[in-house]
């Protein structure tokens, strides 16, 4: 279904493209050996290159070539055997050289795709436009005294990828998913840990507005810095709806860049596109053009993990798993390594409903991650076994899950333990049931006379004098011929 | 090509220079002496060549990824005309 | 005794290590010239105790045998070079008391091979001229000079003052279209620019870094063989510095020239060329071809165009190069309300009108609309001046120029400061060498009319210093070139 803006004149589609930052993970950063460790003192962080001594020149790290190629290729891009680094002039606080080495003409990385599922079932591919890597700035810190900012130059020269998307964004639901699916395959290939609220992924969206069927585009406006991908849907749903209004009040749009303000949810504006951004781009002369060999990125190519979409499909296909249930399990890799562990030599349809259920409620109740369960995926797996082999029901399992949760003991142990081990021996339940009709004789009587809606009782009677250890199917079986 | 003062200004604003008013002219005059000069290169074709940015050819050479440097907050700081806490401190920028 | 400031390196460094003197006496000596020689303003910084420090620890190692390369050969260096603990300011206001904490590459060979340091040496701003009048700390003055005082051409102006007049022993300098062999020829000494790669750019205040580079300025040719070795190597911290070993310089002087191929090109001789340097031009000719070198004429069909060129590249990367002095991390600040005001109040102040008018002149061929025109034509154009080079050089093995179209003209020239174009002439002969990315240096061949030194410009193949050696042994035996 589309997304449109409907006014009382007009229906209008959003046109959007996303430039998303994504911080490389690497030990040091992208030009010089100094540590991109975060969260240590200010300035603490920092080689005489990071703070722009005189003198001083980039030298390339070699990991963050590969983490970009990584990318690269888990976006299904073309990678640019020969690219170029550059220099984009501009001043700043948190700018040391006045410039930022960063590629223009010629990125690592070319055009791409990657496909995204939507909630109505359907899914859309998003052009990849490119990839280049580049250099993080500085920091600012504003709220130590009125009158001054602060740098620290820690994040400076920290390595980033900045993403280009083609403006192939209709709705916010697929910018939302775009940047779930993006943070999924980033996280999947370690190449970035892609945590928007704390900056080492971030979002610029360029948002314009046409009338349905119309040719062409407006101009548009650039949404700055938006950290959650709450936050970049409802910037985009927001700025849509602002550009609307103005162009039916008769206004028109500036070519501008805006901010996004959390508290109102709203975007805000900050400047017109100015002289200001004429970047005067010309190649780095301190670093030669970068050349990648066939091999190199053939290598990189076997090197890689099988991402969510194709693990998606195969869970699907080995697992019988749903799709839903497919792509959660897939959404993050920790959690699909989890389930497959589980999974293994075992019902894994099964073995998805209880890290679907059981498992992730705990979590979520007490707060903890996937890392931090105290039930393992052998604990699940087993768990699945015993209740598949009529060695508990699937009801003492939900008991013996607390246990697993509280004690960290295999299933098998605690069922060892408590003794609840299903019986399935035909004697000792005809023993039983015989005991409990004896003892209903009133109601057998009842039975008997047509009040064959009793039978459920005697079930329940059975169940509970065996203290939920007899096998209910046994039971079952038993009962009826007993009961004639 | 003849540039005007306003072309000047603009210059002078993206290099982050002033230039008063009353030196507009001068600089104006001596900008396009040297915009004649540099003009030469017009007649020359150069339709099929590549330009060249690296001088003696080459790749660029690349390091491994390992923690060399840094931890020198002293030394980076110590030339700083201005700082505070361990920050270089600047005008307040507003956001 | 005899004067020990005249001796050469190589004759000094016989005397130190026969302990006819020590390395104290011998920087005693220098220091002594210096301060009788404070009217040239050579140094802009003198550093008699970190010297005569360096000459203790010289002593000792000539006593227990440990002597290196140019252990206690007193240099000045200029103060384009960070050196660490040591006042260096690019002979620029902005820089006002800046004191690197590293060493430059360059200076720290040379200090690993023993050398002693006197002092930083004056220049043009940022290297930025060609008569060194454009440098915060005054103008130098020519040694030659009689009534009037004459520059010492630039920008390695105090480089070239200070060993002419025997204030060091030698001196380091730098290139960018000419700053190390016109003041060379214009003072009478020896300068060579190493080929593009030799000698590392790390820690030197960048200019244009596409055409930076460093290299000796000596009392004569065997002086230049020395120190280049010292200078030059492989850099991991410069991506443009050469893997090829530096060769034994030293060895090639007093080889047999027999055979030689020398290159005359036509296009340097136009009509107007000064009579004097054109008969000087041909005596050298002959010189060489007396011993056996073969004269062969060549063309360098685009060399006319090497001046545009160069006066479009260079300032285009000083302009980004000198966007680090902001007034943030170190050197002058001249505070302001906002931050921009922060950056133009002290640009202003800080820049002089040389280097303000080439970051002008930088910024516009870099900008929106004038990149194509300017910036992209001159590097195509530069192919084509290297091409020049590389068809002649199929004919021949070196290439003969005068370094200057002029010898030292008087400071504050009237032609020369009303127009930069004129002062920009000056390096006719000596910008295409860097922009083609060539080693050649210059050497004194005699005096004119006025008995001023005039130079002779040798130029090579990339990376072959050694034929330029051998060659300008021959010529400096040949012409005979009186030191002062």
């Amino acid at each position: 279904m589309t997304y449109t803006i409907k006014t009382a004149q007009n229906e209008w589609e959003i046109v959007c493209g996303l430039e998303i930052h994504c911080q490389i993970i690497s030990k040091s950063k992208i030009f010089s050996g100094a540590s991109t460790e975060f969260g240590d003192d200010a300035n603490e962080n920092v080689s005489f290159i990071d703070a722009g001594m005189p003198g001083m020149l980039p030298v390339l790290n070699k990991e963050c070539v590969r983490q970009a190629v990584k990318t690269g290729l888990g976006l299904n891009a073309q990678i640019n055997k020969y690219s170029v680094f550059s220099r984009k002039n501009y001043f700043y606080a948190d700018q040391p050289n006045g410039y930022q080495i960063t590629q223009y003409e010629y990125p690592i990385v070319g055009k791409g795709k990657v496909k995204i599922d939507l909630s109505d079932g359907s899914s859309k591919e998003i052009g990849i436009t490119r990839i280049h890597i580049e250099q993080d700035a500085a920091k600012s810190i504003h709220d130590l005294n009125p009158k001054k900012s602060y740098i620290d130059f820690n994040r400076a020269g920290v390595g980033l990828m900045e993403i280009v998307t083609e403006p192939d964004f209709k709705s916010p639901e697929e910018v939302g998913a775009f940047l779930k699916k993006l943070r999924s395959i980033v996280r999947y290939l370690g190449t970035c840990d892609g945590n928007m609220d704390e900056g080492s992924m971030r979002c610029d969206a360029s948002i314009s507005v046409k009338i349905k069927g119309e040719q062409g585009m407006r101009e548009r406006a650039e949404v700055k810095n938006v950290n959650s991908v709450k936050f970049a849907m409802q910037a985009v749903e927001n700025e849509a709806k602002r550009q609307v209004e103005i162009y039916e009040q008769g206004g028109t749009i500036e070519q501008q860049t805006r901010q996004f303000d959390q508290t109102t949810g709203q975007t805000k504006f900050l400047r017109l596109k100015e002289y200001a951004d004429d970047y005067r781009y010309f190649p780095e002369p301190d670093l030669p053009p970068l050349y990648l060999s066939d091999d190199y990125i053939e290598n990189i190519r076997q090197e890689m993990v099988e991402l969510p979409d194709a693990k998606k499909e195969r869970f699907i296909k080995d697992f019988g798993l749903t799709a839903y249930d497919a792509e959660i399990l897939t959404e993050s890799r920790q959690t699909a390594d989890f389930f497959e562990k589980a999974a293994k030599g075992h019902e894994g349809k099964k073995v998805a409903n209880w890290i679907l259920g059981d498992l992730f409620a705990s979590l979520n109740a007490n707060k903890l991650t996937l890392e931090q369960s105290p039930v393992t995926p052998e604990m699940i797996g087993e768990l699945v076994d015993l209740i598949e082999t009529n060695v508990i029901s699937g009801k003492i399992g939900k008991d013996v899950f607390v246990h697993m949760w509280q004690s960290k003991k295999m299933p098998s142990q605690i069922i060892e333990e408590k003794g609840l081990k299903q019986v399935t021996d035909t004697g000792a339940i005809e023993a039983l049931i015989d005991s409990v009709l004896k003892e209903n004789t009133a109601n057998v009587e009842a039975y008997h006379n047509g009040k064959t809606n009793l039978f459920g009782f005697f079930v329940g009677q059975v169940m509970k004098v065996s203290k939920g250890s007899a096998n209910p199917q046994m039971v079952n079986e038993i009962l009826k011929k007993k009961l004639g | 090509m003849a540039i005007d003062n306003e072309t000047v200004k603009r210059v002078a604003t993206l290099a982050h220079l002033r230039i008063e008013d009353d030196k507009l002219n001068a600089t104006k005059e001596e900008f396009n002496k040297i915009l004649d000069f540099i003009e030469q290169l017009k007649e020359v074709d150069t339709s099929s060549v590549e330009p060249m940015f690296c001088v003696n050819g080459g790749e660029v050479p690349m390091r491994e990824d390992v923690v060399t440097d840094g931890n020198l907050k002293e030394e980076i700081l110590k030339n700083a005309p201005m700082q505070e806490f361990g920050y270089f401190a600047v005008p307040k920028v507003v956001e | 005794m005899t004067d020990l400031t005249k001796l050469t390196i190589h004759e000094a460094l016989d005397g130190l290590k026969n302990k006819t003197f020590s390395s104290v006496e011998l920087t005693n000596a220098y220091l002594n010239k210096m301060a009788l020689g404070r009217k040239y303003n050579a140094y802009v910084l003198e550093t008699p105790e970190l010297a005569l420090e360096q000459a203790k620890a010289s002593d000792k190692r000539y006593a227990d045998g440990t002597n290196r390369a140019l252990e206690g050969i007193a240099l000045g260096i200029k103060d384009l070079f960070c050196t660490k603990g040591v006042r260096s300011t690019a002979c620029s206001h902005i820089l006002d008391g800046f004191v690197p904490e590293y060493e430059s590459t360059v200076t720290q060979n040379l200090l690993e091979n023993g050398a002693v340091f006197l002092g930083k040496l004056n220049m043009d701003e940022f290297a930025m001229g060609g008569s060194n009048e454009h440098s915060f700390y005054g103008p130098v003055i020519n040694p030659y000079s009689k009534e009037k005082p004459l520059v010492p051409g630039g920008s390695s102006g105090g480089s070239a003052a200070a060993v002419s007049a025997d204030m060091c022993a030698a001196a380091t300098g730098t290139d960018t279209g000419g700053s190390i062999r016109q003041p060379a020829a214009f003072c009478g000494i020896v300068g060579i620019k190493p080929t593009y790669g030799r000698c590392s750019r790390w820690g030197i205040m960048a200019f244009a870094s596409s055409l930076d580079q460093a290299g000796p300025m000596t009392k004569d040719v065997k002086d230049a063989a020395l120190m280049l070795k010292a200078m030059a190597g492989y850099d991991a911290k410069d991506s443009t510095s050469s893997k090829l070993p530096v060769p034994d310089f030293e060895k090639v002087l007093g080889q047999d020239i027999k055979g030689l191929k020398i290159g005359v090109p036509q296009e340097y001789r136009p009509d107007g060329l000064n009579a004097e340097i054109a008969a000087y031009w041909d005596k050298a000719a002959d010189m060489l071809k007396s011993r056996g070198a073969e004269i062969v004429p060549i063309s360098l069909p685009h060399t006319k165009y090497a001046l545009p060129v160069y006066y479009i590249i260079a300032p285009a990367e000083a302009s980004s190069n000198l966007a680090r002095y902001d007034g943030i991390r170190y050197g002058l600040r001249i505070d302001g309300e906002k931050l921009d005001d922060l950056y133009i109040n002290t640009r202003t102040e800080g820049f002089g009108a040389e280097v303000k008018r080439r970051i002008m002149i930088g910024t516009y061929v870099l900008s929106a609309g004038y990149y194509d025109a300017y910036y992209l034509k001159a590097q195509k154009v530069r192919r084509l001046i290297k091409n020049d080079f590389e068809e002649a050089f199929k004919k021949c093995d070196l290439i003969l120029t005068p370094t200057s179209p002029v010898s030292a003209f008087e400071i504050g020239d009237k032609s020369m400061n009303e127009n930069p174009i004129n002062m920009y002439l000056n390096d006719v002969f000596t910008v295409s060498v860097n922009l083609a990315g060539l080693p050649a240096m210059s050497l004194p061949i005699g005096l004119d009319k006025k008995g001023l030194p005039l130079g002779m410009q040798l130029i090579g193949k990339a990376f072959d210093e050694e034929t330029i050696f051998k060659a300008a042994y021959a010529l400096e035996q040949d012409a005979g070139f009186e030191r002062k």
